[in-house]
């Protein structure tokens, strides 16, 4: 993906020559490998350091909450869905954003790329043509890009930016529903009983340490304080209790309910390995069948859970 | 919510939800009988979010 980002790098000097933004928010080189850190380019020498590959998974509206400068932000189809949901919620100006869309074709999951690995991965070489090269101390492995993808980004439909100024490359074939389901994995936990369910809740969060990447990493996350970190009233306690963890995790997702669009930042961010996905998207599930809504489609609609319809269902009410 | 909870793995019998004005003493005492009988109904007396280790401040 070298076009991506000569193209992404070109149209971001243009915008700062032109003086149309303060800065660009896009991504460089992070410090570790398989994972990109943002960046914020303010001139265009800083422009430089762009990059664009399979890397590039945290969602980069995570940082335009309430900004108030002219900013430039690349998007890909959950990124941009992202700033639609910060649009309607009032936590920025579409005037203050030139969005640069960016088709995009999936990124990778580090924890699958280290379980593959043969001892800790130095570098990864995305070779553009739909497989993936990492390399270590005695050891390089060259994979299929598909075979490796998030699952968040397997199951996509909609890699395409909904909201742009301008695209960085040509539209990519959207997946559709019928092809791929993206509530596959919903499906399968809602057919196990109460037990198991319960069980495999238990078990998804027995790694948790409560290090809260996964709210930080989130863009809906940015309450200034979070009911979490209140201690007056304290609403959760802040132990590794399994019921503490789960109660911080069952509410975090309900607080995103509706407004989730499934970029999988939280899972990408967790150090252990949790899949916070298994109740982010029953949710987004139940937004698509009960209310017919996807999160970040457009900028003037606003979310289920924010409105009241006369039909509204609530066949859960006796 | 409820959906969410339910997918969490908490039973649907202890699940309920119901509008009742201040005014409908007779159909609270309905709905809190129906409540407590169907959650005693459960097999499984597992109690669920409750927290047994003492609160951290």
């Amino acid at each position: 993906m070298k076009s991506y980002t000569d193209n992404i790098k070109e149209i971001s000097k243009r915008l700062l020559k032109e003086d149309k933004v303060d800065m660009v928010i896009g991504y460089r080189t992070g410090s570790v490998p398989l994972m990109h850190q943002p960046f914020f380019a303010q001139n265009q020498e800083e422009v430089d350091e762009f990059v664009w590959d399979s890397n590039c998974g945290l969602n980069l509206a995570n940082y335009i909450t309430d900004r108030t400068e002219r900013i430039g932000i690349l998007a890909t189809g959950c990124n941009s869905r992202n700033i639609a949901v910060h649009i309607v919620e009032g936590k920025i100006k579409r005037e203050q954003l030139y969005i640069i869309g960016i088709p995009c074709k999936g990124m990778v999951d580090r924890h699958k790329l280290s379980a593959m690995a043969d001892g800790d991965i130095t570098s990864v070489e995305d070779e553009n043509n739909g497989s993936i090269t990492i390399t270590g101390q005695n050891f390089s492995k060259t994979v299929d890009k598909a075979e490796v993808l998030q699952e968040n980004c397997s199951v996509c439909v909609h890699r395409n930016p909904v909201i742009y100024d301008e695209l960085a490359a040509e539209e990519v074939t959207e997946q559709k529903r019928d092809d791929v389901d993206p509530y596959a994995r919903v499906k399968e936990i809602e057919a196990l009983s109460p037990e198991e369910k319960w069980a495999h809740f238990d078990d998804l969060l027995s790694d948790c340490i409560r290090c809260y990447a996964c709210r930080n990493a989130c863009p809906l996350c940015y309450c200034p304080l979070c009911f979490v970190d209140e201690s007056n009233p304290q609403w959760v306690g802040k132990s590794i209790d399994h019921t503490d963890v789960r109660t911080f995790h069952f509410l975090r997702a309900y607080h995103c309910a509706g407004r989730c669009t499934d970029c999988g930042a939280c899972v990408r961010s967790c150090p252990v390995g949790i899949n916070v996905r298994d109740f982010t998207k029953k949710l987004e599930k139940d937004c698509l069948e009960l209310f017919d809504w996807e999160a970040g489609l457009n900028t003037e609609q606003r979310p289920p859970l924010d409105t009241y319809r006369p039909d509204d269902p609530e066949e859960f009410i006796k | 919510m409820k959906n969410l909870l339910e997918h969490m793995g908490i039973e649907p019998e202890r699940l309920h939800f119901s509008w009742i004005s201040s005014a409908e003493s007779t159909k609270f005492v309905d709905v809190a009988t129906k409540v407590t009988e169907a959650a005693k109904s459960l097999e499984n007396k597992e109690k669920k979010f409750v927290k047994t280790k003492p609160k951290v401040a």
